[in-house]
């Protein structure tokens, strides 16, 4: 199984340590991640907050650099899943914006034919890999581990064609092939404010707070993303979060990937679980947690 | 390009309304039955001055520049809940996209409103390198918008780097100059227009 691999921005700096267990998770499972040459940002939120041209255009390159890969471009992050699907859906259905981004591409030597499939690791993980190879891979069962999936917007919502924009199913697939109990999570799909964060902190705050009280009311240990700006949300920001709402709101977040790395033995160091802001450790630690649990 | 051009409601509204029809299903703006989902279904309407449905209203009663002055569309986080829910088939979020635009280019903001001043920084920092260089971004976002928020991110900077989640230098993609003669083609092309 081999893709063209979209990292993102974000994978360089604040997503690290998804970018890190992305690679060693999908190499364990021998899923091959061929980095596209060369690819520029996707043109996300921020860019067509600004401008909507010009940042279908960027997007664009992309596509056209993965056309000439081959194959279909995988992404882990779910700002860039919407804007480059996005793209995708323009050029196909808006002949005028086509000509207009084929003018810009044909200046720097690049075409795009509208052949590129742009699909979230989540898709291809549970689609093509599929639950049996992943949970046959698992040599740490996380049995008694309790996992809140969290899907966030982008995701499922509008492109996420592989899930329900609603009820998002198929991260809850992930989380049960390691062995681990999926929480029943009614707030897996609501926003998490996004770059919000930056610009309207006290509605963001009050967004991440619910998202984490549902998670702990529901007896969640830890909660578990496929966005890295919804990871960062979710677990840099807890200390004022927890302020803002007058409850202790502290909770591991880690990415799908970081789960899966752990239930498949990986050491830490490759999963990056050395680089969290609240502590992951102590979720995989040998101990006998449904055992403990059970006597407590 | 801020508060540089002047425009009335009238004209505002043609823009606007020129700029969604282009887009993939954008005529159906038009036929919004104010029903209200979109409001109900806003995970941030609760702080808004007018809730999404109520600038369609705006909109309709020739009042686009109000409504770009009020914080609803600054609240917008692009979570496509409206969109996925619109019994018209509204593509609200972008409605709300194009609504930013236009308060962005003819600097019509509520007080004190820096989402402008954080896409252009991320813009800034797409042309320099060609990808987001997220230090670099929000330290020019800082200083656009007064370094008290500097002070305060800090820490939150300081424990990034130690966990190795902040980078101090950007990396240059090595067709940087590509993705600026793509923006240049689009800037010409509405410069003759």
């Amino acid at each position: 199984m081999r893709y063209t691999f979209y990292p993102g921005c974000a994978l360089g700096a604040s997503g690290v340590p998804y970018g890190k267990s992305a690679r060693a998770v999908c190499d364990k499972l021998g899923v091959e991640l061929a980095d596209l040459p060369d690819w520029n940002c996707c043109g996300a939120t921020a860019y067509m907050s600004v401008w909507q041209d010009r940042s279908l255009t960027i997007s664009s390159r992309n596509l056209a650099l993965a056309e000439q890969q081959g194959g279909d471009l995988v992404v882990v992050c779910s700002g860039c899943y919407c804007v480059l699907n996005k793209a995708n859906q323009y050029l196909a259905e808006s002949p005028d914006l086509r000509e207009t981004v084929s003018r810009a591409l044909a200046v720097v030597g690049l075409a795009y034919h509208g052949t590129v499939k742009v699909r979230h690791l989540v898709d291809v993980l549970v689609n093509d890999v599929g639950a049996d190879r992943l949970r046959a891979a698992v040599t740490n069962k996380l049995t008694g581990l309790k996992v809140a999936p969290y899907s966030g917007c982008q995701l499922s919502r509008p492109f996420g064609g592989f899930d329900d924009p609603e009820i998002p199913r198929v991260l809850d697939e992930i989380v049960a092939a390691t062995g681990a109990t999926v929480v029943d999570y009614p707030v897996k799909a609501r926003c998490c404010g996004g770059m919000l964060m930056t610009t309207r902190t006290e509605v963001t705050e009050t967004l991440v707070g619910q998202l984490l009280a549902c998670a702990r009311d529901r007896g969640a240990d830890c909660i578990v993303t496929a966005c890295p700006l919804c990871q960062v949300n979710l677990e840099c920001y807890q200390g004022q979060v927890s302020a803002a709402l007058k409850r202790d709101l502290r909770m591991p977040v880690l990415t799908f990937t970081q789960l899966l790395g752990a239930a498949y033995g990986l050491p830490g160091d490759q999963l990056g679980l050395d680089q969290m802001m609240v502590p992951v450790a102590q979720l995989f630690e040998p101990r006998p947690r449904a055992e403990a649990r059970a006597a407590s | 390009m801020a508060g540089t051009a002047r425009v009335d409601n009238a004209q505002l509204a043609e823009v606007f309304l020129a700029e969604v029809l282009a887009t993939p299903a954008g005529e159906k703006v038009k036929t919004c039955l104010q029903c209200g989902t979109c409001s109900a279904s806003c995970p941030t309407s609760y702080a808004m001055e007018h809730t999404p449905r109520q600038v369609i209203a705006f909109f309709r009663a020739g009042l686009l520049a109000e409504a770009l002055r009020s914080n609803t569309v600054w609240l917008c986080a692009s979570c496509y809940s409206c969109t996925v829910r619109c019994p018209a088939g509204i593509k609200l979020t972008e409605v709300m996209y194009e609504l930013k635009r236009l308060g962005t280019k003819y600097g019509l903001t509520p007080p004190g409103e820096s989402l402008p001043a954080l896409s252009k920084a991320f813009v800034h920092s797409v042309d320099n390198y060609g990808r987001n260089f997220e230090t670099g971004m929000m330290v020019e976002y800082t200083l656009r918008t007064g370094p008290l928020g500097g002070v305060k991110l800090l820490p939150f900077a300081l424990k990034m780097l130690r966990l190795g989640r902040l980078k101090l230098r950007p990396e240059t993609i090595a067709g940087v100059a590509d993705v600026r003669s793509m923006v240049q083609v689009l800037e010409q092309e509405r410069e003759a227009q």
